[in-house]
């Protein structure tokens, strides 16, 4: 039998290298991307864990982590595309407006 | 165990034998109806009412030369014509095609998988039918390949939630995501078809544009955007484009009689007392026959009907067929709460 | 049994091959596809695991819908015109440290560390797999987790207002007057 150690070592993979997409793609919609692999790294835990303690509570946590993914998919890629209207780029370091 | 692999092997077999030949005579059907339709004769010159033309046009594909024009993304231009196809096929794998057919003592679930996510399934794989398009859009490096697969991707999203939003009804009156029970619970008259006719519109709409066919074949169009998504594609890469816009259907199809024409049933059929063996078998026919029927129905509507502007398109989408289909919804659970079903 | 470790393996390999490519590739599209693999990899394990609907649900929204969003947005604004942007980057060394780190961290974390969670009985998750962990999970859903499920519905909305209201071209900046403003 695969072990509960065997998922949470996947899922902490899966994590760190979304921190590092997220933290070293300048391209807005691959950081988007980035977000959603780090939320699957999540969600593989959260999976393996309803299983070690048996009860369903972790797939509905799943179940809500992938809805919001919906709805941030959704808003993140409306930002991208008023970005791009406005700017004509997607790269993220010429989006500084608002950094001092 | 053996004998449960053997028999699963031999189901596989078959289905994808009928399958294959029925998306290949589809062709025919589609050039001789449309013929029928605009009072021509259509393609009756090769074998008996041009029977074996489905083979001709097949064998002629194949000499074709395989052009692979060398501004495309050559990986995934290859890879398309195979993501668009495969969906379809194994779509057919959960659609229970009869009851259990009594062979050799023991009854044998006329199923491929009986998943009891059956439901979720097919609606994921067919949310994977985009992918061929989008992708033979994007890597043709074509202007009107490109345009094809934007329209694809939108349209596709759009009808989606309808289409879901309009099976829900029927998951509330059958209690179940399994295709079988599904089709158990529409035993008699029961048919969802009578149960919730808004539902069944709504469907049917949506099924017509998420196989891309006329009204709403905008991905293709072929006045003004050539062929659309597959304009750069020839030989048999185009053919597995043309193939799987038959296979779509046939799933289509079947997944509308599984869902809303109550599938493998025929009305008080149990009653006429059969014996067991002719009973599924003629229940069998019936499934085909039914399938025959959405089929036709398919082409009829695709030889009547002019097709949509992009923006109607997207309006009947997003502003009649899905808050109809929610308001389907409510309709179904009074159903149940009414205790009608 | 050693079946089911070369499936946790072939589908582990997949989603972290494919996980690398998402964060490596220079072509939007392939990282795009890369991503649609992941997702199917990880469906799967979520099927060894048992979880047959959140498999489904993942491939149906991921991979069906959130990942078709993506590549609407990659056809419409045509990325080719916005060059295919390098990986390096003046923090990525950095990144890559603490990356490393955490992961470091995290798993020394995952095989030393004691578990705050007893291991549910076995007898729990069969009688979830015998009577279709999904009625189990709907009846869960609509009991216990009521709330949040309407909170979810109300977060839904505000999302699908939120992208129309910022994606909706105003009627003044069609005539390209406010591109100017903007930057």
């Amino acid at each position: 039998m695969i072990s509960l150690q065997h998922y949470l070592a996947l899922g902490a993979i899966l994590f760190a290298i979304g921190v590092v997409g997220v933290l070293t793609r300048r391209n807005a919609i691959l950081i988007l991307m980035a977000i959603e692999l780090m939320l699957n790294g999540v969600n593989i835990t959260l999976i393996a864990f309803a299983r070690h303690a048996g009860n369903l509570t972790g797939q509905i946590f799943v179940l809500f982590i992938i809805t919001v993914a919906a709805a941030e998919a959704a808003v993140g890629l409306a930002l991208v595309i008023a970005l791009f209207r406005g700017r004509d780029t997607l790269n993220v370091d010429e989006i500084h407006l608002l950094k001092w | 165990m053996m004998t449960d692999l053997l028999i699963t092997i031999v189901k596989i077999l078959v289905v994808f034998g009928v399958y294959l030949t029925m998306v290949a005579y589809l062709s025919l059907v589609e050039r001789r109806v449309s013929a029928f339709i605009q009072d021509r004769r259509g393609p009756n010159r090769v074998g008996p009412f041009g029977l074996l033309q489905p083979l001709a046009d097949g064998l002629k594909f194949m000499f074709k030369e395989d052009l692979i024009p060398h501004y495309v993304n050559r990986p995934v231009y290859l890879l398309a014509p195979l993501v668009a196809l495969v969906p379809a096929f194994i779509t057919m794998a959960v659609i229970p095609f009869g009851n259990t057919l009594p062979l050799f003592g023991r009854d044998i679930p006329l199923v491929i998988a009986n998943v009891n996510i059956g439901f979720l399934y097919i609606f994921a794989l067919t949310s994977m039918g985009v992918y061929g398009v989008v992708l033979a859009g994007w890597s043709s490096n074509s202007k009107y390949s490109l345009i094809g697969g934007l329209r694809a991707s939108a349209q596709m999203i759009s009808y989606e939630l309808s289409l879901g939003l309009a099976a829900v009804g029927v998951l509330i009156v059958a209690g179940s995501l399994r295709l079988p029970d599904i089709v158990a619970a529409q035993s008699g008259l029961r048919w969802n078809f009578w149960m919730q006719p808004l539902g069944f519109i709504i469907f049917l709409i949506a099924v017509f544009a998420e196989t891309n066919r006329l009204p709403f074949d905008l991905p293709e169009a072929e006045p003004e955007l050539v062929g659309g998504y597959h304009t750069e594609y020839s030989s048999m890469k185009f053919a597995m484009f043309f193939m799987a816009e038959y296979a779509n259907m046939l799933t289509a199809s079947a997944v509308v009689v599984s869902l809303y024409l109550g599938g493998w049933q025929v009305p008080y059929l149990e009653q006429a007392g059969l014996p067991p063996l002719l009973l599924s078998l003629a229940q069998v026919l019936a499934f085909v026959l039914k399938v025959g029927v959405m089929l036709f129905f398919f082409v009829w509507v695709r030889w009547t009907l002019p097709r949509f502007r992009y923006d109607q398109l997207m309006r009947l989408g997003w502003k009649i067929t899905l808050p109809l289909a929610i308001l389907n919804i409510f309709y179904s659970g009074y159903l149940v709460v009414a205790k009608w079903v | 049994m050693d079946l089911s470790f070369l499936f946790f393996y072939l589908f582990a390999a997949v989603a972290v091959g494919a996980a690398l490519v998402v964060v490596l590739n220079r072509n939007i599209l392939h990282c795009a596809m890369a991503l649609v693999l992941m997702f199917f990899a990880i469906a799967a394990l979520f099927l060894m695991l048992g979880a047959e609907f959140i498999a489904a649900v993942q491939v149906l929204v991921y991979a069906g819908a959130i990942m078709v969003l993506f590549l609407f947005v990659i056809l419409l604004i045509q990325i080719d015109r916005v060059q295919m942007l390098r990986f390096a980057h003046r923090q990525s060394p950095l990144v890559v440290i603490i990356a490393v780190l955490l992961l470091a961290e995290l798993l020394y974390m995952i095989i030393r560390g004691t578990l705050g969670i007893a291991p549910g009985g076995a007898d729990a998750a069969a009688a979830g797999a015998a009577s279709g962990s999904t009625e189990a999970f709907g009846a869960l859903l609509y009991t216990t987790y009521l709330f949040p499920f309407e909170v979810a519905s109300v977060l839904l909305l505000a999302a699908m207002i939120g992208a129309i209201l910022l994606a909706r071209l105003d009627k003044e900046e069609v005539g390209g007057v406010s591109r100017q403003d903007m930057s």
